[in-house]
């Protein structure tokens, strides 16, 4: 009790982005864009050093450089796609070098950006939880709101676009949606293991239930209990949060998988038995 | 009424070279079109210029009077495109499927009672009902197909186009898609099919257009037999040629 008492904002935080991040990810996931969280992240970090430096919000720093990085990245995979794999990397890793050029030329790289990278949960203050509330709020009410365009695209993008769903903007809206997740997760689990939040529980969903929708209902669902049992269990064994609670989903995941393999095994049966009869 | 498809002159080349020459054709209201062509003539990207997935190098497409690039154009199109059997772990249901059929129809929120109700319904049309709820990847090749011509089917389409629908699919299901189309058509639905030969559908086919390094000319149904060959409905599994 005397950790919720304390760490209550730490708690809605990570339920809030545990739930936010697989609705996203669902779609990334069935667009092949599972790793697009990863390399938003690295720019995120960019854009954190450069608003340590300027002193303004690392948090709005890093939401800005996430947004224009997604978009930039949407745009090279469309334009160039055959070489679009090296113009990424050096999209992301010429990021990840600002940020750590910029951090140690300001003092930075040991006191500040290590939270960023790590996530730093647990000294949520009231005004992050504000922000991370209403940026998460924003993202699941455009998922909501764009669901049958997001659901045609992510099922086939051809088909949508000739039945005349607007496929370019909501690509672009997805990867937006996908940078302000990262932007938001990087409080909760760090640049470095968003991505984590993004796709896993997503992978779990879809090991257990049928219908897209379900997909999304169950990957928040599982996502935000992830992120509280994470911080629980980090609490109790004095673990950092971030790399528990993406244990946690990870785990989860290898069950997911076992049952759906289980499940695969004995349908298989069912349909032999009557031969063997 | 406009036609559906009109091409003037259209030409198109990709960076290797020019895949369609000076093409001009018309599709009209309730046609039953074959399009024929070997591997690579250019098949599907004559279909992709016409419904404005490419734009033409030289000449305009029509769809419905308007450019074919105009998104208000494609709505009165059902497409069911050429693909690979879906992947088993796609996490949608065949109904879910369906559903996306209508999702230009309206841009915000979730999907309806009463366009669940259409959805089921196109689903019926084409026998495939009892599988609504199961995951679209369970579902064989030819079901798959099926399910694809009912996402098209819910939009309520004037014309319907589909590239290479039977490839890969077994000939029973190739008889039962024929029988499909056949109704759609009789009801008043123009259908397109990009194909390589004339399939279970030759007894139904009006007019057949056969593509040729690049350029496309009208031949009779007679002379696309002789070249193709075709599935006799009455005895499947029987083919002949010419």
């Amino acid at each position: 009790m005397t950790f919720i008492r304390y760490f209550w904002p730490a708690l809605i935080a990570a339920a809030v982005v545990g739930a936010a991040a697989p609705a996203i990810g669902t779609f990334l996931v069935q667009r092949r864009l599972s790793l697009i969280g990863d390399g938003v992240g690295h720019i995120a970090l960019a854009g954190v050093a450069i608003g340590l430096w300027l002193k303004i919000s690392p948090l709005a720093a890093a939401l800005g450089f996430s947004v224009l990085g997604a978009v930039g990245i949407d745009r090279l995979r469309r334009r160039a796609p055959d070489e679009s794999d090296m113009a990424l990397a050096l999209f992301f890793y010429g990021s990840i070098a600002v940020a750590v050029v910029v951090a140690s030329r300001t003092g930075n790289f040991n006191v500040n950006l290590f939270g960023f990278l790590f996530g730093q949960v647990l000294t949520t203050t009231r005004a992050e939880l504000l922000t991370i509330g209403i940026l998460g709020a924003f993202v699941i009410a455009v998922v909501s709101l764009l669901y049958r365009g997001l659901l045609a695209s992510a099922i086939d993008e051809e088909a949508a676009t000739v039945s005349g769903v607007p496929v370019t903007i909501l690509n672009i809206v997805l990867m937006v949606l996908g940078a302000v997740t990262v932007g938001v997760g990087m409080q909760v689990v760090g640049v470095l293991l968003v991505a984590a939040l993004l796709v896993l529980p997503v992978g779990i969903a879809r090991n257990l239930v049928r219908s897209f929708r379900g997909t999304m209902l169950v990957a928040s669902g599982v996502g935000a209990a992830s992120a509280l049992i994470g911080l629980f269990v980090s609490n109790a064994a004095n673990t950092a949060p971030s790399g528990t609670i993406v244990l946690v989903v990870s785990s989860l995941f290898v069950i997911s998988d076992g049952v759906r393999r289980a499940r695969v095994i004995s349908a298989q049966r069912e349909l032999e038995e009557p031969q063997h009869a | 009424m406009p036609d559906l498809i009109e091409l003037r002159s259209v030409s198109f080349s990709y960076e290797s070279g020019r895949v369609l020459s000076d093409v001009s054709l018309s599709i009209k209201p309730k046609d039953y079109v074959v399009l024929l062509g070997a591997n690579g003539s250019g098949k599907t990207t004559l279909l992709k210029v016409a419904i404005g997935l490419l734009r033409p190098t030289s000449g305009t497409a029509l769809l419905f009077g308007r450019q074919a690039s105009d998104p208000r154009a494609r709505e009165l199109v059902g497409y069911v495109p050429q693909r690979a059997v879906i992947s088993s772990r796609l996490p949608a249901t065949v109904l879910e499927v369906v559903l996306a059929g209508r999702a230009a129809r309206r841009k915000f929120g979730g999907f309806s009672r009463a366009e669940r109700e259409l959805a089921m319904r196109a689903l019926e049309r084409v026998g495939m009902a009892e599988f609504a709820n199961r995951r679209i990847g369970e579902l064989s090749g030819g079901q798959q197909q099926r399910v694809l011509i009912a996402r098209a089917l819910a939009s309520d389409p004037q014309l319907l186009i589909l590239d290479e629908p039977t490839a890969g699919v077994d000939r029973d299901s190739q008889i039962r898609f024929a029988q499909v189309l056949r109704g759609l058509n009789r009801d008043g639905v123009a259908i397109v099919i990009v194909a390589h030969d004339l399939g279970a559908v030759g007894r139904d086919v009006r007019r057949v257009l056969a593509l040729h390094q690049g350029h496309i000319d009208e031949i009779s149904l007679e002379e696309a037999k002789e070249r193709v060959g075709m599935f006799v409905e009455d005895h499947p599994g029987h083919e002949v040629a010419g």
